[in-house]
């Protein structure tokens, strides 16, 4: 019974609060809830983008905060798990009364978090959920980075004209939505190209022993192999392809980019390609001023991607609430629908019709045990 | 026709792994006639043990060596099996005399609770750790064919510890004792049989091999996690099954045999995503034909 009601009365609760305006708390802060994978397997992912939130948070509190008020950031972890985002979600929208909600980074459970502020009208704003399922729940739902279509159409250009490869072998984690959607725009993508698809494995995200797939994928002889998966699989996968002799690159997107593909993968890992979303090495006023003080915050930590986009999407929900004026989730809904040209630090963001992001990418190879910048796609 | 070969190569070496921590399972069934769950989480701590321990043994071992590595395994293994015997100890021993379900159910939560206990961040933390090199690596090229030499290590230690296994259950006092105790644990105690001993020391055994399935699991894939043993541990606990549980020579053969049916529908090219579904789909045909196992004697339940 407790199930049945639970969505019901978190609407109604939700209306309350967005009717009677005061979706903030006692100390009359601005809340802002965040859901994060704090732990569990993606999580390396959860906590770059939530120290560049909090960075972000800390940034704009010091500068007097938004519309005169305090940011209030109440973050939840979900345990890179699936069905505990519901709950996070639910408890970030009924109890503590956010006036928006910012995350994930993996586009499986950004797109349990969706449907639930949709339906309370409560905005989301995912910082690097890539699948383009996440933002088409609804109009509440927004993002800061670019999607899977781009991203896969840019790794098929940069396959077919810098790695001059005809022939290429996609390698597909089947339990992701980020995954399978990301190789399915690549190979279209490639396929327009005119480049050739000889073999299409796929494996579980989790699984350890990749040689029967890999075994397959170097008897079709291709000139690279595209693999969009995340970095705890994708360092196991560049190890045994590297004992099996498979020695062509290796391909994927922003799902690769962690220390710990580094760490776990060592000089397997040399060479390969992936597309993300910046470049800490980047020399752009903005990137450089962002690297700075998030070392002085974080201990000389360099920040990745998604600690740039987290740091961009509470940045970009910020720009919002100061146009609409006010804390009503309405408000900010349709002032977040209406960014055009804001100056991230993951570079120029306009939403466009369907909530996405519009903006630029970037290639990284991994280079002596370090991502190397090597150049930059325009949308 | 190569690569035929050298699937069946990672198909053995795969199997390997499943056959030596089917073992495990499977002689504590043998003796106690139930399924130790929290097997495949002693092997997630052997793993984590080992990945401890390494950076201090190499300050006297330089690691990757074969010296280094094996203090570290038997340091791991002595540590394993200390956690085998509590575990018995703890949650089994009170339970003795309780019919074989609450055992059972024990396990499970046993298995649970090392879970989720080693995934919080003042244990282990749940994001995967690179898992060090203990043993030089060199890969072997047959012409086309690559054979790595964690590959043979696994595929030796199994058909060494399957040969020892049997020594000690077939040659030595202990065996008798264990055989004994599985027939019939009263009379067995008549006999003059200290059967808890002979149960600690079951558990104990069972958690050596699980370490070192941990470790020899951890250098073929070294990214280690604490939910790291769910997969291979539900593996190896089917191909105990499908040998014959309680049968040691049928739990290597079930693991190998599972190991090649999972390496082979995993390398056709469109399938692999039904990899677990035909290779499953096989194992029900043969437990169809041969419930008791391939190598499991049929037995008749009085009632």
């Amino acid at each position: 019974m407790n199930r049945r009601l639970l969505l019901p009365c978190a609407s109604a609760f939700a209306l309350l609060i967005s009717l009677t305006g005061c979706g903030q708390n006692g100390d009359g802060g601005i809340v802002i809830g965040e859901f994060a994978s704090l732990t569990g397997k993606e999580a390396t992912f959860g906590i770059s983008s939530h120290e560049g939130t909090l960075l972000a948070i800390e940034t704009l509190n010091a500068a007097g905060g938004v519309l005169g008020k305090k940011v209030e950031l109440l973050t939840e972890d979900n345990q890179s798990k699936a069905g505990e985002t519901s709950n996070v979600v639910n408890k970030l929208i009924s109890k503590d009364g956010a006036v928006a909600v910012l995350g994930e980074v993996a586009s499986s459970r950004s797109l349990e978090a969706a449907p639930i502020c949709q339906q309370n009208g409560i905005p989301m704003v995912s910082p690097a959920s890539t699948n383009p399922k996440v933002t088409e729940t609804g109009d509440c739902i927004f993002r800061v980075c670019f999607i899977d279509p781009f991203q896969g159409t840019v790794m098929a250009n940069f396959v077919t004209k810098s790695l001059k490869a005809t022939k290429v072998a996609v390698f597909t984690d089947v339990k992701s939505d980020y995954s399978k959607g990301l190789a399915k725009f690549f190979k279209e993508g490639f396929i327009k190209n005119g480049g050739q698809i000889v073999a299409e494995l796929d494996f579980n995200g989790g699984d350890k022993d990749f040689k029967a797939q890999l075994t397959a994928i170097k008897s079709a002889t291709p000139d690279a192999v595209f693999v969009p998966g995340y970095y705890t699989d994708v360092a196991l996968i560049a190890i045994q392809a590297k004992q099996l002799g498979l020695t062509i690159p290796l391909c994927g997107g922003d799902g690769w980019e962690s220390q710990t593909l580094l760490d776990i993968g060592k000089d397997a890992v040399e060479g390969h390609y992936f597309s993300t979303h910046y470049a800490s090495d980047a020399a752009s006023p903005g990137v450089v001023a962002f690297v700075a003080d998030y070392k002085k915050r974080f201990n000389g930590k360099v920040p990745d991607a998604m600690a740039a986009l987290g740091y961009d999407s509470a940045m970009f929900l910020a720009d919002a609430i100061k146009r609409a004026g006010s804390t009503d989730s309405k408000a900010i809904r349709d002032a977040l629908a209406a960014t055009k040209d804001f100056e991230a630090v993951t570079g120029k963001i306009a939403i466009n019709a369907q909530r996405d992001a519009v903006k630029s990418a970037v290639i990284l190879q991994v280079k002596d045990g370090k991502f190397k910048y090597l150049e930059t796609v325009a949308p | 026709m190569d690569w035929l070969l050298q699937q069946l190569i990672n198909g053995l070496a795969l199997g390997s792994i499943y056959a030596l921590i089917a073992l495990g399972y499977t002689m504590v069934y043998g003796v106690l006639r139930f399924i130790n769950f929290a097997h495949a989480d002693v092997l997630m701590l052997g793993a984590y043990a080992a990945y401890f321990l390494a950076p201090a043994v190499s300050t006297v071992f330089p690691l990757p060596s074969l010296t280094g590595a094996l203090i570290v395994t038997l340091l791991s293994v002595m540590i394993c099996t200390g956690i085998g015997i509590l575990i018995e100890f703890l949650a089994y021993r009170p339970l003795r005399q309780r019919p074989r379900l609450t055992v059972l159910i024990t396990a499970i939560g046993v298995s649970l609770f090392i879970e989720f206990t080693c995934q919080h961040e003042a244990v282990f933390g749940a994001d995967t750790k690179p898992f060090p090199q203990l043993l030089p690596v060199h890969d072997f090229n047959l012409g086309g064919l690559v054979i790595g030499s964690n590959d043979l290590v696994v595929v030796v230690t199994t058909l060494v510890m399957l040969a020892a296994l049997w020594f000690i259950v077939q040659r030595t006092k202990m065996g008798t004792a264990m055989r004994a105790v599985s027939f019939n644990q009263q009379a067995a105690a008549l006999m003059g049989i200290n059967i808890n001993r002979i149960i600690s020391f079951t558990f104990g055994l069972g958690s050596a091999l699980a370490a070192i399935a941990g470790i020899l699991y951890a250098l073929k894939a070294p990214g280690i996690d604490p939910l790291m043993g769910v997969q291979p541990g539900l593996r190896a606990f089917i191909a105990a099954v499908l040998g014959g549980i309680g049968n040691l020579p049928g739990a290597a053969l079930g693991g190998l045999l599972l190991g090649l049916l999972e390496t082979f529908a995993g390398g056709i090219s469109g399938l692999s995503n039904y990899r677990d579904g035909i290779a499953f789909a096989i194992l029900i045909l043969i437990l169809l034909f041969k419930p008791a196992g391939l190598l499991g004697k049929a037995t008749v339940e009085k009632v």
